[in-house]
């Protein structure tokens, strides 16, 4: 049982970077050019994540999808989209929540390239797409290793958002922080106590390994 | 030919300047932008290659239009220019090694000989290196030798060879000279340096706060038309000595150091660091090889 929990933890983790990666860098290589007015608003709403309690994401997503509304209703009816207390809708919230973990780092990361490289690669005649592709983002590998383990280990740390919207439902939605919550409260300190051994340890791992290879003591890796 | 005619308003440490230019470019030749920092140099390389663009006017190239604001804003896109540009830090991307470096800038089904190229700029036991571990001169090598891999008609140098010794300079004008010919391109640089103008360039553009104050063939805009004496060369003052009645002055000519007595009233009216000119119409130098 606790290795179904902390594999489907992993399986969470690891389909919202994957998916977070993928919105992550259009996004933050917008925020990191543009000029435009509406930038300001859409910072604001990427970072809300940051100090917004997690529990109110949770709330307003549940309400937005649940069956019971307009929205959630015209979703399952139509798509058979069922977000409220189901995997796709934890992956979903997770996005959201974990998002400031994996934009900031690429952006400031984007911001930091000088901005001739891009004007060199245009001039060659390359696409905005070829350049960011090929020229920026090999060139920002530690921001892009930074975001991806941060939005990792961000979501393997979430409880507020996914106990509600996905509730507690073993093998679908009871992730490990949930199965701590959980085992304490009826009493099963040993169980507890093992999930977060493991989370600890995990975590511990991870963010050790981000430290070492952005510090460069593998060189011979990123060179 | 290029037609440029165009006003942009840019911040300048002084406040906002009017970039003003109005000028016929010829093909096929090496043209000098030069001036004071902030006059609107590199600003205008970059308005002519779509990096920056200007609020109002035109910009035509053999015919084709690239910028104008009038009756409807058009600029074509940097990507459709075919401009070779040399930036100032040279913008090499440091993911790639030398030669895909060049490769990068190639691919776009032109055929163009990368191996020849490689040993005009003296790059062929660099190619597999990556820019970081190269030197400043290799680097503005590699710069060059990627602007003319994707063949362009203009190639734009924004202070090339500025930070540079004097005797990797000397080499690396040479180069741009041969390049030039080899790719019949249209050159346009930006420098404050009088003499590697004098060497480079055909026609020399003088910018003050954003407008052109003088134009002309190098050798005319720089020879001092109120020293009438025939033989003159430039130099600086390094250090004042005093001895009896005169004064002992260290000149710097090019790379050779020399001394000389002048009148004590003279040296009053100089000090240490000052441009001057030596002429002479008695001039019987003999030549020696360096």
């Amino acid at each position: 049982m606790i290795w179904d929990t902390l594999l489907l933890t992993l399986q969470l983790a690891l389909v919202t970077t994957f998916f977070l990666l993928l919105v992550s860098i259009p996004l933050a290589s917008w925020l990191a050019q543009s000029k435009s007015k509406v930038k300001p608003i859409v910072e604001t709403l990427v970072s809300m994540p940051l100090v917004l309690p997690p529990t109110v994401i949770g709330f307003y997503f549940l309400v937005a999808f649940s069956p019971g509304n307009a929205f959630g209703n015209w979703l399952n009816e139509w798509f058979g989209i069922k977000l409220v207390f189901s995997f796709p809708g934890l992956v979903l919230a997770s996005i959201l929540y974990s998002l400031p973990f994996m934009v900031h780092p690429i952006q400031s990361g984007l911001a930091a390239v000088s901005p001739s490289l891009k004007e060199a690669a245009y001039l060659m005649g390359k696409s905005k797409r070829e350049t960011l592709v090929k020229v920026l983002l090999p060139n920002i590998r530690p921001a892009l290793l930074t975001g991806m383990v941060l939005s990792f280990a961000h979501t393997i740390g979430e409880f507020g958002v996914v106990l509600m919207i996905g509730g507690n439902i073993p093998g679908v939605t009871k992730v490990a922080s949930i199965a701590i919550y959980d085992e304490v409260e009826a009493l099963n300190y040993q169980a507890a106590n093992q999930y977060a051994a493991v989370l600890f340890v995990a975590t511990f791992c991870i963010l050790f390994l981000v430290y070492l290879i952005n510090g460069r003591y593998f060189k011979t890796f990123w060179k | 030919m290029i037609a440029i005619q165009i006003k942009k308003t840019l911040d300048s440490p002084a406040g906002p300047m009017v970039l003003d230019l109005d000028l016929e470019l010829k093909k096929n030749q090496i043209i000098a932008f030069y001036g004071a920092s902030g006059t609107g140099k590199t600003s205008a390389l970059r308005i002519l290659a779509g990096l920056l663009q200007p609020d109002k006017g035109s910009i035509q190239v053999e015919g084709q239009v690239w910028f104008q604001s009038n009756p409807k804003v058009f600029s074509l896109r940097p990507q459709e220019r075919n401009i070779g540009f040399v930036f100032q830090d040279y913008a090499l991307f440091p993911n790639m090694t030398v030669l895909e470096n060049l490769e990068f800038a190639a691919s776009q089904g032109k055929n163009v000989n990368l191996d020849h190229l490689l040993e005009l700029t003296e790059l062929g036991d660099l190619a597999h290196k990556k820019p970081k571990t190269l030197s400043g001169g290799q680097q503005q090598r590699v710069a060059r030798a990627r602007a003319l891999a994707q063949r362009p008609k203009i190639l734009l140098l924004d202070e090339p060879l500025s930070a540079l010794d004097e005797s990797i300079r000397r080499k690396l004008q040479f180069c741009v000279l041969e390049a030039h010919k080899e790719y019949q391109l249209t050159t346009i640089l930006v420098s404050h340096n009088k003499e590697e103008i004098i060497k480079l360039s055909d026609w020399a553009i003088q910018l003050k706060e954003g407008k052109v104050v003088q134009q002309g063939a190098p050798i005319n805009l720089f020879s001092s038309k109120k020293i009438p004496e025939k033989f003159k060369v430039s130099g600086e003052i390094l250090d004042f000595t005093q001895k009896d009645n005169v004064v002992e002055v260290q000149l710097l000519v090019q790379d050779h150091v020399f001394k000389m007595e002048i009148e004590q009233k003279k040296a009053d009216s100089l000090r240490v660091g000052d441009q001057i000119v030596l002429a002479s119409n008695d001039f019987r130098p003999k030549l020696y090889k360096k």
